[in-house]
Formats: structure tokens, sequence, C-alpha cells
């Protein structure tokens, strides 16, 4: 269930990938953070990350919510963008069974999901193997 | 264990009502001293936790009962197994009624049907953890002195929605931002887990079917559980694909359930004890150690995927209360949601080396005969998980195998239990160790 405000609030994760890094420990964090759990400060300098990575794990979604029935069975990974900073996503425009750990993927921008309740469109990214 | 009761006890011999004791049981005569037990954290520390009593519904698909009939039934299986008449305080562990079944502020409303006027009874949230956080919070209330009958309760009724509704209401306990906006669900997760546990220690397919055949079977000798059908490795193998690699035997069902456990000190459970025919000549089961942990709510945050940082936090909280290591325990009730984690869990308990937690079923280590049975109860593979519920059944269990009332399934010289019971992928845990006193 997606709200318009909150469809718009989000825009800078999902749209942009903005992470937070730490001012003091320079550990960054996505979605960014308000304090970092390694050394509680309190400061963070946006950033926004790579649209590059690789997969960590994954799996294929067989039985899915009722947004995503239509797109069943796919792929969904963990994908790592930089060492220590993950995000998860779908894995997309490939066979899903030649997807393996370490695949390098690139970050595309695609819809995500709508609602029908409420109409929303919600954009974000999903993972392409290069 | 010292330091938050030091905050809690302050001051309460100032503000708790004296006669608080005579509303519990006014038949039971309590001694002048537990009158007065309220001004030092020394007795607070020495006060001892039993379960005196316990009750538990059939977990499956209640149709006829509403969620509060499947409560009420299980509270009073508990009140009267313990054999009170009054309860002091309750606490519920429900997970999401609000989604199940549009009804929120259940404290009052169980509170209210099973007959308690105007007791305290509060519910708690911790996702699938629910219950095991509101059986710490009834053994906190109770080791303070605050009250000495406490009822803790789970309960969660699962089927009045499609199966789709319910697939949504257990997905809010991932991050629904970050996690489930984009398409995934809890078998995807696990799934995720188990991939890169097999990637990185060469778990098999077979090992993680190995841990449903065993819950089926251990469920096969349990009344109260959801399924009690065994299933062979080859039948979960070839299950509809959920996640790969994880299948619908794989997975624990959707289930509508209920239980309950009474808690009190020790000297008020002798007394009950004794003066009921049926707890007489067994032994009071005691809990000796109680931890809680959380780890971060999203799975992809963490540096490992595989390892459930909470529960190694929350056990190790526990066995340090209780003095114990995990070879002291002898029977363990764990959150087999998925098979994988039931491994990643024997692992942070510390009961598996880290990554070989896929061999302690496939060896029969964890099976009934074997070192350390597991899920004795079916677990919440074949029991059911009735997700709020599910942290309490795990004492009723543990409570049954101690006192030696578990049936074809018990555990020979049973004296040391543990519970695990955690929340989403494991971002938080609660455990608890048990012993026959």
């Amino acid at each position: 269930m997606i709200t318009p405000a909150e469809y718009v609030r989000e825009i800078p994760a999902h749209h942009r990938l903005e992470a937070g890094r730490c001012k003091k420990c320079r550990k960054i964090y996505y979605p960014a953070r308000q304090v970092c759990p390694e050394c509680q400060a309190r400061e963070f300098e946006p950033l926004s990350l790579p649209r590059e990575g690789k997969i960590v794990t994954f799996t294929v979604i067989r039985v899915a919510p009722s947004q995503f029935s239509d797109q069943a069975p796919y792929a969904m990974g963990i994908v790592e963008v930089q060492p220590g900073v993950r995000l998860l996503t779908q894995v997309v425009d490939c066979d899903l069974d030649k997807i393996e750990i370490g695949m390098p993927v690139s970050l595309e921008f695609r819809k995500i999901q709508e609602d029908g309740e409420k109409g929303v469109l919600a954009y974000g990214v999903k993972a392409v193997p290069r | 264990m010292d330091y938050w009761i030091v905050g809690l006890l302050m001051d309460s011999h100032l503000t708790i009502n004296p006669f608080i004791h005579q509303s519990i049981h006014p038949s039971i005569h309590y001694p002048k001293q537990m009158m007065l037990n309220f001004k030092t954290t020394e007795d607070t520390v020495n006060r001892e936790v039993v379960i005196l009593g316990v009750g538990m519904t059939r977990g499956g698909e209640h149709w006829g009962k509403s969620l509060r009939q499947l409560f009420v039934e299980a509270a009073l299986a508990a009140i009267d197994d313990a054999g009170v008449d009054r309860i002091g305080s309750m606490y519920i562990g429900c997970m999401s009624s609000g989604l199940f079944n549009g009804q929120e502020h259940i404290a009052s409303l169980m509170a209210d049907y099973l007959g308690q006027k105007h007791v305290p009874a509060t519910r708690v949230e911790s996702a699938c953890a629910s219950g095991g956080a509101a059986l710490r919070m009834g053994f906190m209330e109770v080791l303070s002195g605050l009250n000495e009958v406490v009822l803790v309760g789970g309960v969660e009724k699962m089927t009045d929605v499609s199966t789709d509704g319910a697939t949504y209401a257990l997905s809010t306990a991932a991050d629904q931002t970050y996690e489930s906006f984009y398409g995934v669900t809890f078998p995807g997760l696990y799934a995720m887990i188990a991939r890169a546990h097999m990637h990185r220690y060469g778990t098999t397919r077979k090992q993680l079917a190995e841990v449903a055949v065993k819950n089926h079977l251990h469920g096969s000798m349990n009344p109260f559980a959801q399924y009690r059908q065994k299933i062979t490795v080859d039948e979960v193998i070839h299950s509809t694909a959920v996640a790969d690699p994880l299948n619908i035997l794989d997975c624990s069902p959707i289930t509508d359930g209920a239980s309950a456990v009474i808690l009190c000190s020790r000297e008020i459970a002798k007394k009950f004890a004794n003066g009921n025919p049926s707890l007489r000549e067994k032994p009071l089961v005691k809990i000796t150690g109680s931890g809680q942990a959380t780890d971060t709510i999203a799975l992809h945050s963490r540096q490992d995927i595989t390892e459930l940082r909470a529960v190694a936090e929350a056990a190790q909280q526990a066995y340090k209360m209780a003095g114990k290591k995990p070879g002291d325990i002898h029977l363990a009730e764990v959150h087999d949601c998925f098979t994988i984690a039931e491994i990643c869990v024997l692992e942070a308990l510390g009961v598996a080396e880290k990554g070989q937690g896929g061999k302690a079923a496939e060896s029969g280590y964890t099976a009934l005969g074997g070192r350390m049975p597991v899920n004795t109860s079916g677990g919440l593979k074949a029991k059911g998980h009735p997700v709020g519920a599910t942290g309490v059944a795990q004492a009723v269990e543990i409570v049954h195998q101690l006192r030696g009332e578990a049936g074809d399934r018990q555990v020979k010289n049973a004296r040391v239990g543990l519970t695990q019971n955690m929340g989403g992928t494991g971002g938080s845990c609660v455990v608890h160790i048990m012993e026959a006193l």
C-alpha cells in the first residue's frame, strides 16, 4: 500500500539512490539515517550510490503478493554496490535459471508496482545482469 | 539483570498498593515477608518465576471460532492447569489482529472476555516474536514483585483473510519501504538466506528438507499439531516451489491458534501446586534465563546474511542469566518458520558450529532420541504458526516436556529446555531457558 505522500517522500531514496555517509566514521547507509549505529554520530552527508553492483544472494519468487502476481515468477536479489552497502531489488531482463551469486548487475530506473486503490505508480531501480 | 530491577524498584515500596496481593487470590495466605518484599533489590533478584499452568488450542483453520474465543479457550486451559482462580495482570502477544481481523485494542478485549474485570492487560507486538516478548514482560513483572500471578497469552487468527491478505499482513514484519516495496515475500527473504548458506557452507537441498521431515515426525505425535502427517525428503523437495530454493513444505503454515501460560513466584506456585492433585507430583518449571535482542529489520543491511545476530545476542543473555552453556540444554523449541531458519538458529544458539547447522537434522542430532531434540512439538512447521501465539506455545511444549507429560514425544530425563522465538528475518529475538525444579 503506497500513499502519495510516501511516494513523494521516498523519491530521493528510490529514484536517485540517495544514501548518507556518516561524517565521523565515513560509513555509508542506504537509505540515509539520522543516527550512525556504528559511532552514534548524527551528521551525514548525502551521496548517490553507484548504479552498478554484484549479486550477494537471490531467489525466484513464484508465489507473489497480489500487486506483483502478474510479474511472477520473478527474481529478487540483494545487490552490493560498494563494500558493505547493499539494497534489495528485482533482478530482471535475464534468464531466471542463469542468475548466480557474484554476478555483476546494473541498476536501472523502472516501474516497481502500481497501487490499484490509490492509483499510485511507484518507481525505483531494478538490477539487470551485465 | 540487576540494573533494570534497581530502576524499576527504586521507590516501588512507596507506590505499590500493599493490598494488591489480596486481590489475586483471596483464599491463599500470604506470608508476612511477601507483603513487604518490595524494599530491596536483593529480594527481587532472589525471586524465582515459575510457569505454573499452560494451555493452548490446536493449530488449524478454526473457522467456527473467533479471535477472542481462541484466546479465552487457551487462557482458561492455562488457568485450570495452574489451579488459580484469579490473575493479577495479563500480557498478550499478537502480531497483527488489525490486519487479520480489523481489531486492535485486544488486551482490553481479551481481559474482558476472560472475565478478568479491571486487570491491567497489555498487548505486546514484535512480529512473530510477539509471544516470546510477552512472556518476557510477564517474567519481568513477576520478578519485580509487582504482581504475583500473571497470565501471558498469545493469539493470532489468520484464516479470516485470503492467503494474499495473510501474506500482506505478514510482510509488514519486513521493512515495508525498502524490502516489501520491491515485491519480496517472507519465503523470499528466507530463501535468500538459504541460497547464501548453501553457497557459502555447502548446505544441501536435502538438509533443508530434513528439518521439515523431522518436525512433521514430531508433530505426528502431538495432538495439538495442525499437521500430523509424516512427510518424506522427496515430498519436500518436489513440493510446490514458493521462492527458490524453498518449497511449500519448507514453510510454516497459516494458522489460527492461541496459547497461554500462568506465571507466578515460586512461593505462590508451591501453594497452588500442593492444592492441585494434577500438579502435586510433578516438578515445577522455573524460568531461569531470559534474553532479548534486535538486529536490522532489513535483511540486506546485515554484513552476514546467514548470521542471526539477534538470536546469538538474546541467547547469550539467557545463558548467562541461567548459568548454562549450549551443551547443558536438553531440548529446545526454536523458530522454524522456514527450514533454513532452524538451521541458522541452531548455529546462533551455539548448538551447531557456524555453517554446520544443516547437519543437525540430517544426522539425527536434533530428532527425538538424538543428543538434543529440537521442536518436539512439531515446531512452527507442523504444530502451526499463529504468529503472535507461537512464542508462548513454545513455552507450553517445554513445560509439558519438563513435567513429563509429552506422551509419545517425551524426551527422557528432560530437565533443561530452551525456547527461541524471532520476528521477521531475525530483526528481533527472545530466548528463554526453563528448568524443572
